[in-house]
C-alpha cells in the first residue's frame, strides 16, 4: 500500500544559512558540527510514512521537534531539506496557489489551544474553511451544522467560543478541521490543554469519529498513555530525531534505546501485550490443560483464566492451530516483575 | 542582552563592575564617578567642553528653514509648489468638517437646521446604553445636557465635530501604516524609530510646520490633530498584529486563506482588543490636541479657554475647563465600552426587535425635530436661560487670594529662594561633556554598545543644537517636578495598594484625571500662583504625578501572592513585607511609571511655557510667533531627545532588572 503522506530525510535547522550549511556537510552534518556553527536543529533527518486510514502518533517531550515535524508535513514550516510526499507528489515543489487548494480540500488541522476566532460563533468558525473557499452561505452553514452535530455540539451553533468550556471549544476546533472533509488530518496535542477527565472523554470521542471517518492521521502528543490508547503506530522523537517507529507492542517489547525504554517502563503491559509475546513453544509430552487462548488475546483479558489453571493453556492462532503454550508462571512474571522479559 | 555575544574583555569588565558582595558601591563608583569627575573639573575645563560655542553649533535651524523655503517657493512639482499640494489636500478636509459640523449644530441652511441639542443628548444616551448599559447612558445624557444648559453647546459641538472627523482619519492612517509595517520588515525598521520620536515630540512642534504649509485656521488645527494622533494607532496596530497567536494564524493557513483573507478575516479580527485600545487613545489624543490646536486657530472650546486664560478670567476659564473635562470623560467611557463590547446574539423578530437601539436612535431624532419645531429652546438652549457659575468661581478665587495669598506667597518664595534657584544655578553649571560621559556609561552598562551609541547621538544633538542653556533650564524644571511627582506618587500609590477598596477608588480618580487634556491642568496652577515658573512647575506636578502613582499601585499589586504569603509566614511585620518584599519586586514597574512621568513632564513643560517660563517651551512659543518652523522643530527635537534618553536608559535598566527577578 502506498503512503498517503510521507516525508524523507527532512531537516529543519535554524541559523544564519541553514541550506548552505547542510549542503557543505553533504546533507548530514554531525551533532558536533551543528553546535559548533551555532545552528539549532529542530528536526534532523526524519523519515516516516502514514498509510491511508492509519493513526500515526508522533510522540516526544517538549522541544523534541514533533510540532515542527508535523508542520513540515503540512508545510506550515518550510523544511530546510528533504521531501514531503502527499499522494506521491512532492509538496515542497508545489506552487503557493496550488498549496492553498490542497489545504482547502485535503488537509485539516486541530491545534493545542484551539485557535478559534473569538469574533465568530461556533457555526461561523466551523464554516470558516468553506467560507474562504467561496462556498455559498446556505451550503456552508448546512455542512457546518452537520459536522457540529457529528462532534456532539448540536444546539450550540450560535454560541461564541468564550461561552464554551475547553472541551467544547476543542470540539469546535475538530469540527472546523473536518468541515472540508479532508483526507489527511493533523492533530497537534489536541487534548493537552484539557483536564484529565475531559481528555479521556475526548480521546473516546476521537476514536469514535475515526471508526466512522477513516481519515489518515498524524497525531502529536507528549503523553505516552494517550499515544498507546490511540495509535496504530507510534513514532518517538528525541532531540529532533525519530528514534523509533513501531506498534505500541513493538515499542514495549523491543525498545530501540534507553530513551524509548524510559517511556515504556511504567506502561500497563498486560493491557498492551498479546499472549503471543509471553507464550512458549509447546514441548513434547508436556501436560496441558483443556483450555485454549488465542495468541492475539490481550494478556489482561485472559489472565484470570491462565492464573486460575494449574496446567499451562494451549495457544491457538487465527486458524485454530496450536502454536504454543502459556503457563501461570509466565503471566505472573510478566504482571509483577515488570522486567522486559518476554521470550516466546 | 546575550552575554555570549559580548567580547571577553568587555564581559570581564562588566563582571568586575557588577562584582559580588559590595556590588552596589562598585556600580555607583564606576557609573557615577566619571561624570562626577567631569562635573568637578567643570570650572577647569576649556569653555568649549562646557558649552558648545555658538559658531560651532550645527545650523540645524537654518537648514530646516532653507528646506522649508524651497518647499514653499520652488515649484518642485513643475506647475505648483509643495505648499500648494499640502494646501490642496488640506482643503479636502473642509468637506467632512463642514458636514459633521452642519449635522451637529450649524445646520445646512435656514430651512434645514442641525440636530437639536436634545437629539444629540438623546443619541448619546442611546449609544451609552447600547455600548454598556443604562448607567453609561445616564452619564452620557448628563454630560451633554450640561454642555447645553451651561451655554457651551455650540463650542462643544464644534470641538466634538473636529474629534469626530480627525479620529477616524488618524485611525485609518495609523492602521494602514501598521499593516504596511507588519507586511514589510524594512518598513517596520524605518517606521518604528520615527513613531518613537513623533510620540515624544511635544504638541506644539507639530503646529508650526502645519501652520506654514497649511496656514492658520480651523482646518490647520484639524490637520495638526490628525498628525498628532495617528502614530499611536500605527504602533498599536503593529503590536496587535504581531501579538496574534501563531496557532490562530496557522489555523487560517490550514483553512486555505489567501494573504488577503488572512489579514481581513483572521489577523485583524484577532487583534481587535489591541486595536480598540488604539481607538480609545486616538480619540483622547484628538481631544487633547484639538484643545491645544486653538493656538493655530482651531475653533471650539480650546479657543475660548485660551482667550479667557490670556485675559486671566479664571472663573470663565474654569467653566470651559469643566466642559472639556466632561467631554473627555464621556468620550473615554464610550470608547472604552465599545472596546469591551463583545459580539452579541441577535434576537429573532421584526426589525425593531432585532435592532432595538437603531430604532430608538431614529425615534429620538424624529421626535426631537418635531418637538424642537414647536419649542425653540429644545433646538438651541437660549442664552438667557444659560446658567453660569463663573462669578461664583471668581468670588471663590478672590477669597482664596485674600485669605491665603500670604501663605501661598510664602510657600512659593521659600521654595524659590532655597530650592529652585540654587538648583537651577547648579544645573546651569553642568557641562555638556559631563552629560555625554554620564549617558554613555549608563547606556553601555545597561544596554551595551548600541544603547550607548544612541545615547551619545542624543547627547551630542542636545549640545550642538544651539539651545544648551535652555535645555538645562528645562531639565531643571522637569527634574524638580519629577522628584516631587515621585514622592507624592509613591506615597499615594503605597497607600492605595494596601487594600482593594482603596485601589479601586484611587484608580478611578486616576483614570478620570488621565483623560483630561493637559491644557486643563494650567487652570488651577494659574488660579493659585498666577503666572510664573512656580505655577508652571505646579501644573507639571499635578499632571505628571498620575503615571507614577498608577504604576506604583500596579507594581505592588502584581507581586505574586505566594511570595507575600511566604514573607508573612517567615515572620515579617507588615512594614517588612512592604519594604523587603513588595517594594523591591515592584520597583521595575515603578521605574516605568517614573519614565512616563518624565515624558508627561516634558510635554507639560512646553504647554506651561504659555504662562511664562524661560525654558525650551518658551523658545517653541516664540518660534510660533515668528513662524520659525526650523527653530520649532529643532527645539521640539531637543525635548523629544531628552525624553527618549531617559526612556531608553530606564527601559534598558528595567528589562535587566526584570530578567534578574524572573518577572518576565
Amino acid at each position: 500500500m502506498d503512503a498517503k503522506i510521507a516525508c524523507r530525510r527532512v531537516w529543519k535547522l535554524y541559523g544564519r544559512d541553514p541550506e548552505g550549511f547542510l549542503a557543505a556537510h553533504g546533507g548530514d552534518p554531525s551533532d558536533g558540527a551543528i553546535v559548533a556553527d551555532g545552528y539549532i536543529p529542530a528536526v534532523r533527518h526524519a523519515s516516516l510514512e502514514v498509510f491511508p486510514g492509519e493513526i500515526l502518533v508522533i510522540m516526544g517531550l517538549s522541544g523534541s521537534g514533533k510540532s515542527t515535524l508535523v508542520r513540515c508535513l503540512s508545510r506550515l514550516i518550510e523544511p530546510t531539506a528533504g521531501e514531503v510526499l502527499f499522494d506521491g507528489q512532492d509538496l515542497l515543489k508545489v506552487p503557493a496557489r496550488e498549496l492553498i487548494e490542497i489545504r482547502r480540500h485535503k488537509m485539516g488541522m486541530v491545534f493545542q489551544h484551539f485557535a478559534l476566532l473569538p469574533h465568530r460563533t461556533v457555526l461561523q468558525n466551523v464554516a470558516f474553511p468553506l467560507e474562504v473557499q467561496g462556498v455559498d452561505r446556505a451550503t456552508r452553514e448546512q455542512r457546518a451544522l452537520e459536522i457540529i452535530e457529528l462532534v456532539g455540539l448540536k444546539g450550540r451553533d450560535r454560541y461564541y467560543p468564550r461561552e464554551l468550556s475547553g472541551g467544547q471549544q476543542q470540539r469546535v476546533g475538530i469540527a472546523r478541521s473536518l468541515a472540508v472533509e479532508p483526507d489527511v488530518w493533523f492533530l497537534d496535542e489536541p487534548f493537552s490543554a484539557l483536564d484529565p477527565l475531559i481528555r479521556r472523554e475526548m480521546q473516546d470521542e476521537f476514536l469514535r469519529l475515526q471508526t466512522m471517518l477513516r481519515k489518515t492521521i498524524a497525531f502529536i502528543t507528549h503523553d505516552f498513555d494517550e499515544a498507546i490508547r490511540l495509535a496504530d503506530r507510534i513514532a518517538i522523537m528525541n532531540e529532533g530525531r525519530i528514534v523509533q517507529i513501531g506498534t505500541p507492542e513493538e515499542l514495549v517489547t523491543r525498545p530501540a534505546d534507553d530513551y524509548v525504554a524510559n517511556f515504556t517502563r511504567d506502561v500497563a503491559r498486560e493491557k498492551l501485550l498479546t499472549i503471543a509475546s509471553v507464550m512458549q513453544a509447546p514441548a513434547v509430552g508436556q501436560p496441558v490443560s483443556d483450555g485454549t487462548v488465542r495468541q492475539t488475546d490481550k494478556v489482561a483479558d485472559v489472565a484470570r483464566q491462565i492464573v486460575g489453571s494449574e496446567l499451562p493453556l494451549r495457544v491457538a492462532d487465527d486458524s485454530d492451530r496450536i502454536v504454543g503454550v502459556v503457563s501461570r508462571a509466565r503471566v505472573l512474571d510478566m504482571l509483577f516483575s515488570r522486567e522486559p522479559d518476554s521470550g516466546g | 542582552m546575550a552575554e555570549s555575544a559580548v567580547p571577553n574583555g568587555e564581559l570581564a569588565l562588566r563582571r568586575w563592575v557588577a562584582g559580588t558582595g559590595q556590588s552596589g558601591l562598585r556600580v555607583a563608583l564606576f557609573l557615577v564617578a566619571p561624570s562626577v569627575l567631569v562635573l568637578a573639573l567643570g570650572p577647569f575645563l576649556p569653555d568649549w567642553l562646557r558649552i558648545v560655542p555658538q559658531e560651532w553649533s550645527a545650523p540645524f535651524v537654518g537648514w530646516i528653514n532653507a528646506a522649508v523655503e524651497i518647499l514653499r517657493r520652488e515649484e518642485i512639482f513643475g506647475l505648483f509648489t509643495f505648499r500648494d499640494l499640502t494646501r490642496a489636500i488640506a482643503n479636502l478636509i473642509d468637506y467632512p468638517l463642514d458636514f459633521v459640523e452642519a449635522i451637529l449644530v450649524a445646520g445646512f441652511s435656514e430651512s434645514v437646521p442641525g440636530l437639536p441639542w436634545i437629539a444629540v443628548t438623546g443619541l448619546a444616551i442611546v449609544l451609552g446604553w447600547y455600548l454598556q448599559g443604562r448607567q453609561l447612558g445616564v452619564i452620557a445624557g448628563i454630560c451633554f445636557a450640561y454642555m447645553a444648559i451651561f451655554g457651551k453647546w455650540e463650542l462643544s459641538m464644534v470641538t466634538l465635530s473636529v474629534v469626530l472627523v480627525a479620529a477616524p482619519i488618524a485611525g485609518a492612517i495609523g492602521v494602514a501604516l501598521g499593516i504596511a509595517a507588519y507586511k514589510r520588515r524594512w518598513f517596520e525598521t524605518v517606521l518604528w524609530p520615527i513613531l518613537n520620536v513623533m510620540q515624544a515630540l511635544p504638541h506644539f512642534s507639530y503646529m508650526i510646520p502645519v501652520a506654514i504649509f497649511i496656514g492658520i485656521g480651523h482646518k490647520a488645527g484639524t490637520i495638526a490633530t490628525i498628525i498628532f494622533a495617528f502614530p499611536v494607532m500605527a504602533r498599536l496596530t503593529l503590536l496587535g498584529l504581531k501579538g496574534v497567536s501563531p496557532e490562530v494564524r496557522e489555523a487560517g493557513t490550514m483553512a486555505g486563506c489567501t494573504k488577503r483573507q488572512m489579514l481581513w478575516k483572521v489577523e485583524l479580527p484577532a487583534a481587535r482588543p489591541t486595536l480598540m485600545v488604539g481607538v480609545n487613545q486616538v480619540i483622547m489624543l484628538c481631544l487633547a490636541m484639538v484643545v491645544l490646536a486653538s493656538f493655530v486657530g482651531a475653533k471650539g472650546l480650546g479657543h475660548d479657554l485660551l482667550n479667557r486664560l490670556r485675559s486671566l478670567w479664571i472663573g470663565q476659564a474654569l467653566e470651559i475647563g469643566v466642559v472639556i473635562v466632561f467631554m473627555a470623560i464621556i468620550l473615554d467611557r464610550l470608547s472604552q465600552a465599545w472596546a469591551r463590547k463583545e459580539p452579541e446574539h441577535m434576537r429573532e423578530g421584526p426589525f425593531h426587535v432585532r435592532h432595538p437601539f437603531l430604532t430608538a436612535g431614529a425615534a429620538v431624532v424624529v421626535v426631537s425635530y418635531v418637538m424642537a419645531a414647536f419649542v425653540p429652546a429644545l433646538q438651541l438652549w437660549p442664552k438667557s436661560l444659560s446658567i453660569t457659575t463663573a462669578p461664583l468661581w471668581d468670588a471663590l478665587i478672590d477669597d482664596i487670594i485674600v485669605y491665603a495669598f500670604d501663605y501661598l506667597e510664602l510657600i512659593k518664595d521659600t521654595l524659590l529662594v532655597h530650592v529652585l534657584i540654587p538648583m537651577r544655578d547648579l544645573y546651569l553649571m553642568l557641562p555638556w561633556s559631563a552629560l555625554l560621559v554620564f549617558a554613555v556609561t549608563l547606556g553601555w552598562y545597561y544596554g551595551g554598545w548600541q544603547v550607548a551609541g544612541i545615547q551619545a547621538l542624543f547627547a551630542l544633538y542636545l549640545a550642538f543644537a544651539g539651545f544648551w542653556e535652555r535645555t538645562l533650564i528645562t531639565a531643571y524644571m522637569v527634574s524638580f517636578a519629577v522628584i516631587v511627582c515621585v514622592i507624592i506618587g509613591s506615597i499615594v500609590g503605597i497607600w492605595a495598594a494596601a487594600g482593594p477598596r482603596r485601589t479601586k477608588v484611587v484608580e478611578l480618580i486616576l483614570d478620570t484625571f488621565q483623560t483630561f487634556p493637559s491644557f486643563i491642568y494650567l487652570i488651577p496652577a494659574i488660579m493659585l500662583f498666577s503666572v510664573n515658573d512656580f505655577a508652571a512647575i505646579m501644573a507639571i506636578v499635578i499632571y505628571a504625578t498620575i503615571p507614577t502613582t498608577r504604576l506604583t499601585i500596579f507594581g505592588l499589586r502584581m507581586v505574586p501572592h505566594d511570595i507575600v504569603e511566604a514573607a508573612i509566614t517567615s515572620g515579617c511585620t507588615p512594614r517588612q513585607v512592604l519594604w523587603k518584599v513588595r517594594m523591591p519586586l515592584a520597583f521595575p514597574a515603578i521605574m516605568l511609571g517614573i519614565n512616563q512621568t518624565i515624558m508627561y513632564a516634558l510635554f507639560m513643560v512646553v504647554i506651561a511655557a504659555f504662562i511664562g517660563t524661560t525654558d525650551l517651551g518658551q523658545e517653541i512659543f516664540r518660534s510660533k510667533a515668528d513662524n520659525n518652523a526650523g527653530k520649532s522643530l529643532v527645539v521640539g527635537l531637543c525635548i523629544a531627545f531628552m525624553g527618549l534618553m531617559a526612556d531608553q536608559l530606564i527601559n534598558a535598566w528595567a528589562r535587566e532588572r526584570k530578567k534578574l527577578l524572573g518577572l518576565e
